[in-house]
């Protein structure tokens, strides 16, 4: 209630505070009514990392085996862990039980649990605060309809259960920091994240080069003594992450928990990048090979078996190793790096790193399909710059957020994430066609953003041009479309049809038609990224 | 329309609030995880951590207390004060402890009442699909009416018997006879659930958008439609009663607002037609039935010839009951078997604790005691006619739109304070055409909606279902006073200090009131003090809202408003 004279107080003027507080409400409200939803094993994962923090002393963390989720994230991750189990046994001590607490389902640690996650949410709303608080308030709140009431962290974070909230929090917070020339504090705060959680590394080259050309420039004295002090910060970040464990020579252990090399090249269910085409690509020439006369190595069906492999058997084409994997994903972010380099201008930066994930998410080794929120949420922040920008995020963020469905494959979600989806895009929809099309509102809202470019001498928001007016076309039109007819072919015609045949057919659909709309956004981003003067 | 406020987007759009509605609805659905004892444990554990450590302290202070006495006697009366203050919030914690938290043991009283209005539905499913039309009523070897028997008009047994049909599709052993009872697997569960969601999206919605519809085309005034979209589909207390505790009453909800917008567009008959439907899908509807019946014979009173009207009107009635009743028509035994089915009246005045008339008045006078059965219910007929006779008299005078919108508020009022045999659930009814004047009347309905899912926090606390109850409620407030929501070109006066003052003590206290019921046990001797207390408030602020809304009815009448002025120019 205290919310409720708040806002009547100051309904008037609307603090940007206040409306950032109505916003989170409203999704933490969401959040708790999706308390009871399905949940992944990552719930059990992140019990037993409560377990293990809170039972064990520090140099057993990494060791510990008692169940199969053992530690795998960085050190930071760890603590955090163990800052709430200071509160989980107060709540319920079996939580923080190594052995009792297997597999808990009690009441108590579901709403500890999903709580904690709605709590570090907030986190994420101010990071968002602080990058858009200098834009015009009508961009601003539409950024945040974009981010705060996100599908897809709805469906990651708070069904699946994850803190992804937390950490791109920090990310947006890096970002926000590094376009307002506080490069210091941006790499600070990147160092903190890369501890949190490292799949976050992706972006390390782009940081790398930018920080190198924007930061530790003027004069080889200077230069010097930027690079030492920037040094400096980021090995201290390191050091109080790792140094315990250094201290007690585990660092091997530590680096082999977080790097799991033995997985397949892709997850259990194939994220929507590079390599699906690939495998595709290889299943078709085998058969067609087959049929021809040759004889092929029978690959078996370990791809489409939906477990986590630990080889990638190729019939004909050449095996993927992390090493190729990591090549490629280096040589596609080449251009962005020497952007980087030539140029470095703060206000592109979130574009590099967005790209820069994108690249990782697209030729990446073992990608989660939940790796696509590490772009779709910072390019939310420039959606509102262009009507083009808004038509390539309106697709992206339909499509990824469409790639998360087979995270919920329980009949009870269905109606939920089906109508989330709808209602994330009816709203990208009808804030983008209403700010970048039709000439009443772009003229009334002229003004507005001119005074801002004003305003804000840092950020010089390219200004609408008249004809960059928001539509994604046939070709978006046919694309979306051909998503729906996939997703009642999943749904509807293939149980009915072909009863228990090929059971992984709807999610290879999924995977391949999702593939596809995520190598246009990267294609789009890369484009962008040559062409931007 | 120019939308300058993007972020009133979720609600802006007629489409996108009634889409958030049924998200909303879904995912109440889940029939979620109550705040039981262990949820309310880390309250206790949290006291029990300080405690212990203000009596760490205590002994500490008490070290320096002798000190300080020693060395500086000055400061003595400080220290003192702090001890004296720690025993304080001691004694404070020994009182917590006495009543103890959780609420375990208390309600076990309810584990008696065997699975409830689920079971009930699908019963009734399992009934209609398996037996013939005639059967449905009467009890017989395979139909024992006294294990949740049909007891709702016959358009709620035809419902029944097409959703039955639709779980036997996909789930035959969730509706088979005899065999099915008590059955509660996961897809018959999330079946039923379905079945309401899909009957609130395919009747209450258009019902509402129709209603919308006539009042954007009634007003000539620019209204933000949206925030009233989402006033009406958002109300917590439907939401929670249809999906959270499970009952159709979406159905006869909607089919009523049908009617209402029929009747603001002047289509009398649909009305008519739609409001017996409402009224043979639940016989509650009835507490809106004065409220109908002098509006449409006022009009027809005013009309070149009122005797044509009527005899229209009542053909109609009289056709639709005829259609809906068929099966029942052909002998008087049969007809009266059905019409004793519908009203029970051996479950006595009133039922737990509802904050009307008689169970608040109860707490004085021993209605039950005092009172026969039979005296009871002319006493209670009596009065609900006494007390909804104003309002109907001044639509007989003058029925105008607004007028009667008021005229349903206090009508279904009037039944559920003083009504025989009613329900906590009832408050429904009042709060249905209030919602519907959200935009006239923002605090009357607001105040309403508060003290409504107050007056049902028991109740839904026995369904495991406050998590939801808090999130809905909270979901509420913030879309109730959503910055840029409520654009009312009528600078709404502000209200004085008083009032606001007594406003902010009475939600204060109701929000007090709501973390005891969670929190503590009653004391021994009176098991349901709580309730009382809670039913009590509830009645009081019930009983203000009528006289408010009667009078407010009678004082449109002497200044015309917007509504019929308009309909002069048409």
């Amino acid at each position: 209630m205290e919310e409720k004279q708040s806002i009547s107080e100051d309904s008037d003027p609307h603090s940007p505070l206040i409306e950032l507080a109505w916003f989170s409400l409203v999704s933490s409200c969401i959040k708790i009514l999706l308390i009871p939803s399905y949940r992944s094993t990552d719930f059990e994962v992140h019990r037993n990392w409560l377990a293990i923090t809170h039972s064990l002393s520090l140099p057993n963390w990494y060791f510990d085996t008692t169940s199969p989720w053992t530690l795998d994230y960085p050190p930071f991750f760890a603590y955090f862990e163990f800052f709430l189990s200071l509160f989980a046994s107060l709540i319920d001590p079996i939580i923080v039980e190594l052995q009792e607490g297997l597999n808990y389902e009690a009441n108590s640690v579901v709403f500890f649990q999903r709580m904690t996650v709605i709590v570090s949410d907030f986190f994420l709303h101010y990071a968002i605060y602080q990058i858009t608080r200098k834009l015009d308030p009508e961009k601003r709140r539409f950024i945040w309809v974009l981010v705060i009431w996100s599908p897809a962290l709805l469906i990651v974070d708070h069904m699946h259960f994850q803190y992804n909230g937390l950490l791109l929090g920090l990310l947006i917070m890096s970002i926000s920091a590094l376009e307002e020339g506080k490069d210091l504090l941006g790499g600070f705060i990147f160092a903190i994240l890369l501890c949190f959680k490292h799949l976050f590394a992706v972006a390390a080259p782009v940081y790398f080069v930018y920080l190198l050309r924007h930061y530790c420039c003027g004069g080889l004295v200077r230069g010097f003594w930027r690079i030492l002090t920037m040094g400096t910060v980021v090995m201290a970040v390191f050091a109080v992450a790792f140094g315990p464990f250094l201290y007690h020579g585990q660092i091997q252990q530590v680096i082999h928990r977080m790097f799991p090399f033995g997985r397949g090249l892709c997850h259990a269910y194939w994220a929507p990048n590079f390599w699906v085409f690939y495998i595709l690509f290889d299943k078709i020439l085998a058969f067609l090979l087959r049929k021809v006369g040759f004889k092929t190595q029978r690959a078996g069906a370990s791809f489409t078996g939906g477990l986590v492999g630990d080889s990638s058997p190729f019939s004909v084409l050449p095996q993927i190793t992390p090493l190729v994997t990591f090549t490629m994903v280096l040589l596609t972010m080449l251009p962005c790096l020497f952007k980087a380099w030539k140029d470095p201008q703060p206000r592109k930066i979130i574009r590099w790193i967005a790209y820069a994930y994108t690249c990782g998410f697209v030729f990446g080794w073992h990608v989660h399909e939940k790796a696509s929120l590490h772009f779709v949420i910072p390019l939310a922040i420039v959606s509102m710059n262009d009507g083009n920008e808004a038509s390539h995020y309106f697709m992206l963020s339909t499509v990824s957020c469409y790639s998360l469905f087979p995270l919920l494959f329980e009949a009870r979600e269905y109606p939920v994430r089906v109508l989330l989806l709808l209602l994330h895009s009816i709203l990208m929809w009808y804030g983008f066609s209403s700010r970048f099309s039709g000439p009443v509102v772009l003229s009334a809202s002229k003004p507005s953003r001119k005074r801002n470019a004003e305003s804000t001498s840092e950020r010089t928001w390219a200004t609408v041009s008249e004809d960059s007016r928001f539509g994604i076309g046939w070709i978006g039109m046919s694309y979306l479309l051909g998503l729906v007819v996939v997703e009642i072919w999943g749904q509807f015609l293939h149980p009915l049809f072909l009863k228990d045949k090929l059971p992984f057919l709807p999610l290879l659909l999924i995977s391949v038609y999702c593939a596809m709309g995520v190598f246009c956004s990267w294609i789009w981003q890369l484009t962008w990224i040559i062409m931007s003067p | 329309m120019a939308f300058e406020l993007l972020f009133t987007a979720s609600y802006s759009h007629p489409i996108l609030s009634t889409s958030t509605a049924v998200i909303v609805r879904q995912q109440s659905s889940y029939r979620p995880l109550g705040l039981t004892t262990s949820m309310v444990l880390p309250f206790k554990q949290v006291l029990q951590a300080t405690t212990a450590l203000f009596n760490s302290q205590v002994l500490n202070l008490q070290l320096i207390n002798l000190s300080f006495n020693r060395f500086f006697p000055w400061p003595h009366r400080k220290v003192s004060s702090i001890l004296k203050f720690i025993r304080y919030v001691r004694l404070i914690d020994r009182l917590c402890q006495l009543v103890t938290f959780g609420g375990g043991k208390k309600r076990d009283r309810w584990s008696r009442k065997e699975y409830g209005d689920f079971e009930a539905q699908r019963h009734w499913m399992e009934i209609t699909i398996n037996l013939s039309a005639t059967e449905w009523y009467r009890n017989s070897t395979s139909n024992d009416l006294s294990y949740w028997g049909l007891d709702y008009p016959p358009l709620t047994a035809y419902q029944s018997y097409i959703h039955g049909q639709l779980l036997k599709l996909f789930l035959p052993e969730s509706v088979s006879l005899f065999t099915s009872r008590g059955h509660e697997s996961y897809l018959g569960k999330l079946l039923m659930r379905w079945t309401v969601l899909s009957s609130d999206s395919l009747v209450f919605f258009p019902a509402v958008l129709y209603f919308i519809v006539v009042y954007i085309r009634l007003s000539n005034r620019r209204i933000n439609i949206a925030w009233l979209i989402a006033m009406v589909l958002l109300n917590p207390c439907l939401i929670i009663i249809d999906h959270g505790h499970f009952q159709y009453n979406c159905i006869s909800l909607g089919l009523t607002v049908g009617a209402i917008a029929a009747i603001l567009s002047n289509r009398e008959l649909v009305a008519c037609a739609l409001f017996c439907f409402a009224l043979n899908h639940k016989q509650m509807s009835a507490y809106f039935a004065p409220a109908f019946f002098c509006h449409l014979l006022g009009r027809c009173l005013r009309c070149r010839n009122p005797f044509l009207e009527v005899s229209k009107l009542g053909l109609v009635v009289l056709g639709t009951f005829l259609i809906l009743w068929w099966p029942y028509l052909h002998s008087t035994e049969a007809f009266l078997g059905v019409l004793s089915r519908l009203a029970p009246f051996e479950r006595g005045i009133y039922e737990d604790y509802v904050a009307n008339f008689w169970c608040t008045t109860s707490v004085l006078f021993k209605w039950r005691k005092l009172f026969t059965v039979q005296s009871l219910k002319l006493l209670s007929l009596s009065a609900t006619l006494l007390t909804s006779l104003p309002s109907m008299v001044q639509q007989l005078r003058a029925p105008s739109n607004l007028g009667f919108l008021y005229a349903l508020v206090n009508s279904s009022f009037s039944f559920y304070l003083f009504s025989f045999q009613v329900h906590e659930k009832s408050i429904l009814l009042p709060l249905l055409p209030s919602s519907l004047l959200a935009l006239e009347e923002p605090l009357i309905f607001g105040w309403l909606n508060h003290f409504a899912m107050l007056s049902m926090f028991p109740l839904l606390c026995r369904d495991k279902l406050s998590l939801a109850y808090i999130s809905l409620l909270a979901l509420f407030t913030l879309l109730y006073f959503a910055p840029g929501g409520r654009q009312d070109p009528r600078k709404t006066r502000h209200p004085s200090t008083l009032r606001l003052f007594i406003m902010a003590v009475l939600v204060l206290s109701s929000l007090v009131l709501h973390v005891i019921y969670l929190t503590m046990h009653p004391p021994k001797r009176y098991p349901f003090l709580f309730e009382a207390i809670i039913m009590l408030l509830c009645f009081s602020q019930f009983a203000l809202l009528a006289v408010y809304t009667n009078t407010k009815q009678w004082t449109l009448s002497k200044k015309s408003t917007w509504m019929d002025k308009e309909k002069k120019q048409l």
